[in-house]
């Protein structure tokens, strides 16, 4: 009868090496963004709902939308449509097209230009 | 995730694809001089092309939200079957609902 003792963990194999791979961390970023967008589309809705109670109720919250914080929070928002955006065009165009070369590249492009798209909407306020 | 959710969330982001352009550049302008609800509803009230536009925008959004968010349900949870549906169909039609008030609203705000 073979006897079966505990394995180190040198001798176990390494299974979170994949959350170093940049198309692993793609993957994460298009699933969180896409829940953090699914989040926030219901209160995205509720705010433009309220010109149903008439043109000043939905100035008196869009002037609350003026504080930095809430700026920044719209900036993060920015980031989010737009790396889900471009990330899911990336696994569109692999999906359909069988287009696989790249895929690293594409995926930090996408990152980037979201990143440069929330930077912008963030200078453009001055905040 | 059934063959039909899985195209038809491919479906809706394709097509979704403009939409968002679209609405990523009228952020922007829009933000541009700071937000107001005079701005929003001067473009929005009475118009036709934006109705369709947001309308279409919240029917494609509402589906693919819904099965985008069950299939991260059932990939990190371990919810059953039955109610990663019943889940999606809730969730999916309240995004639709909210989505066609706010249309309403910003179209038809007097």
């Amino acid at each position: 009868m073979k006897i079966t003792t505990r394995s180190t963990a040198a001798e176990r194999p390494n299974t979170s090496a994949h959350r170093r791979d940049t198309l692993w961390l793609a993957a994460l970023v298009h699933r969180i963004s896409g829940v953090l967008l699914a989040c926030f589309l219901p209160l995205h809705f509720l705010a433009l709902g309220l010109a149903i109670e008439g043109e000043a109720r939905l100035e008196g919250f869009l002037r609350w939308t003026d504080s930095t914080l809430v700026k920044l929070a719209e900036a993060g928002l920015v980031f989010l449509l737009t790396v889900h955006l471009l990330g899911g065009l990336r696994i569109l165009v692999l999906e359909t097209l069988q287009f696989t070369k790249g895929q690293k590249q594409w995926a930090m492009f996408a990152g980037a230009i979201a990143l440069v798209l929330a930077i912008a909407f963030v200078v453009s306020f001055g905040v | 995730m059934t063959f039909r959710q899985f195209l038809l969330q491919r479906l809706t982001a394709a097509a979704m694809v403009p939409l968002i352009v679209v609405h990523i550049v009228v952020i922007f302008i829009a933000t541009r001089d700071g937000l107001s609800a005079a701005e929003i509803l001067e473009r929005t009230r009475g118009s036709v092309g934006w109705a369709l536009f947001y309308g279409l925008f919240v029917v494609l959004a509402a589906a693919h939200g819904a099965i985008g968010v069950r299939n991260v349900l059932a990939e990190w949870t371990g919810l059953a079957r039955s109610r990663l549906d019943i889940f999606m169909w809730v969730f999916g039609l309240s995004l639709f609902g909210l989505g066609m008030r706010a249309v309403v609203a910003v179209v038809g705000a007097s």
